[in-house]
């Protein structure tokens, strides 16, 4: 791969694409890769820009497109953001999520980090095992459990809180982190533990001082992953949450903005936006993290 | 690599209390570190789980506790057209968006996994459809199949002039149903793509060279090299995909709620309208435990027979 990526001018790029190989040709690569690339981002990028463009939209614009040309705005206008801002609890439900998110990321956080240390390196009889029914825990979907969960969650006196999210959303972001915690610590050198076992350090001291520190790209991974999770997820928080207040983005906007006949398309567009912007600028930041960590997860 | 220990050299000197000694007791200590990961799953899902398999042989309903009735709910979900619709379009939601999902992925990550500029940015792009939360992504869709201001009816009338009428999307069965799975395969389409280009970055490039020197062509290179190669991870790709799609709820919820005429409803959307809107806990339980069987099927044939391979090439079973 890297004696061929070495010389660049030339479009023999082996790795993988051994049909470049034969003749040249630059229209044969802009046909057989860049046309269809184009197609594929054109249309996974489509819904944000309708989402997009219709957010800013004047209602007049909105509804006709005989006179505007419907892809683009002649007189953008920020009534639908205010209106969402302002009229709506959307901001109540921002906070919410995002207290929800967090809480969740954290809880599972602590308790996947424990576990895929003593899993992967506490290593007992049985290990393998733990680790398999953990990670089988990921393969039991939401839309099975949440019928018995609301009346575990009624139980508990948890109905219509956001600690009942919390404290449910970490049945799938543990499993998840556990898994890819697992494989952190395992590219972790166990001498590394061992010479600190040596010097006398306890396993605690080990674990805070030394793996963790280490631990940290595959921590912040985790962490994207979970706080994403935790803002997507939907089903629980729909069948759970009653009041207005304490329902997070996703499930308000489809239960407290969707009234009537006549659909408010800007302010719901705005709001999908709104609520879909922290998700995409926290993945943004860690971008390089969570590619290389879910290439690395699928690769285990 | 050995220098980064230097750090913990000065942790030896403190002596440890008694609570650090206990902990230092390895059988304690994975005790105390499983606990909150097994005690989570447990009360949360294992228990759950349980409880929904025996809710589904009682009469619950919302605010009272029901009697065990044996398999009477299945008895009646075996009458009920709408039971059988829901099973007929969750097999065909999850069969053609599998197929949608894993023709273009693949493509698409065949086309990543060449050299070209800006790849990482493009990656990070490509993904953005499975970031962002299904709902509201959802939503973008449901606007985009407005019956009278679809964009798409818009550019096959009035630009392309292909349609003189604009099309009902969501109006009629069939045309909705189609929506929903176009939806479901765009969405799906980064996390397969990306998943299948981290295996296509472990194929060595010398199979292609030797290949090449036989004289094999692109599509014997594809058949005979990349596509046994990626065996192993197709198989756990499409596994998590299958099961995933075949219980998915959000994007029938937010789209069409199951309508028109109930043409839409997945088993989870069934389940959900049955058991928490409707109050029948215990029938809602039923419809959601009947998509074990199918669950269970569908993720042994997804995985044995795409999985053989990898250990008739000689690789261990992890």
């Amino acid at each position: 791969m890297t004696d061929v990526a070495a010389s660049p001018g030339n479009s023999n790029v082996a790795s993988a694409t051994p049909d470049t190989m034969s003749w040249d040709s630059r229209a044969r690569r802009m046909m057989m890769i860049y046309l269809p690339l184009s197609c594929f981002v054109l249309i996974l990028l489509f819904p944000f820009y309708w989402m997009a463009i219709t957010s800013f939209k004047p209602n007049a614009e909105l509804l006709n497109y005989k006179e505007h040309n419907p892809f683009w705005i002649s007189s953008p206008t920020l009534a639908h953001i205010k209106h969402l801002l302002f009229n709506t609890a959307y901001p109540t439900w921002l906070k919410t999520t995002m207290f929800v998110a967090i809480g969740s990321t954290f809880l599972s956080l602590f308790a996947s980090t424990l576990a895929a240390y003593a899993i992967e390196r506490l290593r007992f009889r049985g290990s393998p095992y733990v680790g398999l029914g953990i990670y089988l825990a990921y393969l039991v979907p939401p839309s099975i459990l949440f019928i018995p969960l609301a009346t575990v969650i009624v139980q508990f006196g948890l109905f219509d809180s956001p600690m009942a999210l919390i404290l449910v959303y970490p049945t799938f972001l543990v499993p998840f982190c556990t898994w890819l915690l697992i494989g952190y610590f395992k590219s972790i050198p166990y001498e590394l533990e061992e010479c600190a076992l040596v010097d006398g350090a306890t396993r605690l001291q080990i674990l805070r001082r030394i793996t963790l520190p280490l631990a940290v790209p595959g921590l912040i991974s985790a962490g994207i992953f979970s706080f994403t999770l935790s803002w997507n997820e939907f089903i629980y928080a729909l069948a759970f949450i009653q009041s207005g207040a304490n329902k997070t983005v996703p499930v308000a906007i489809l239960t407290e903005l969707v009234t009537g006949d006549v659909y408010q398309w800007g302010a719901l567009m705005a709001g999908s936006l709104l609520g879909s912007l922290p998700v995409a600028l926290f993945y943004s930041l860690f971008v390089d993290y969570y590619v290389s960590s879910l290439t690395g997860a699928v690769k285990e | 690599m050995s220098v980064t220990t230097l750090p913990s050299h000065g942790v030896a000197l403190r002596q440890p209390g008694w609570i650090a000694r206990l902990l230092d007791y390895k059988p304690f200590l994975i005790v105390m570190c499983l606990a909150p990961a097994i005690g989570l799953l447990t009360v949360f899902l294992t228990y759950p789980l349980g409880l929904g398999v025996w809710l589904a042989f009682t009469d619950t309903t919302i605010g009272q506790r029901g009697i065990f009735i044996g398999l009477e709910n299945f008895q009646y979900l075996l009458k009920d057209p709408l039971w059988w619709n829901a099973v007929f379009y969750s097999i065909f939601y999850t069969g053609i968006a599998t197929i949608g999902k894993f023709a273009l992925g693949f493509w698409l990550a065949l086309l990543l996994n060449n050299h070209f500029p800006l790849k990482s940015l493009l990656r990070a792009i490509v993904l953005l459809p499975w970031i962002v939360p299904t709902v509201l992504s959802a939503l973008a869709f449901w606007w985009i199949y407005d019956p009278q201001f679809s964009i798409i009816s818009y550019l096959l009338v009035d630009v392309l002039h292909i349609r003189s009428t604009n099309i009902d999307f969501l109006g009629s069965p069939w045309p909705a149903r189609f929506s929903l799975i176009a939806a479901n395969i765009w969405r799906g389409i980064p996390f397969v793509a990306i998943s299948l280009l981290a295996g296509l970055q472990t194929i060595s490039p010398s199979l292609y060279e030797a290949a090449m020197l036989d004289g094999a062509t692109a599509w014997q290179r594809f058949r005979y090299i990349t596509l046994p190669m990626m065996m192993p991870i197709l198989a756990i790709v499409m596994t998590f995909s299958i099961i995933f799609t075949f219980t998915d709820f959000q994007l029938v919820y937010a789209i069409t709620r199951g309508g028109p005429v109930n043409s839409t409803h997945l088993l989870a959307t069934l389940a959900f309208q049955r058991g928490i809107a409707g109050g029948e806990l215990g029938e809602g339980a039923a419809i959601a435990v009947s998509m074990i069987p199918f669950l269970v099927f569908a993720t042994l044939f997804s995985y044995f027979g795409l999985a053989r391979r990898k250990w008739q090439q000689g690789e261990a079973n992890d």
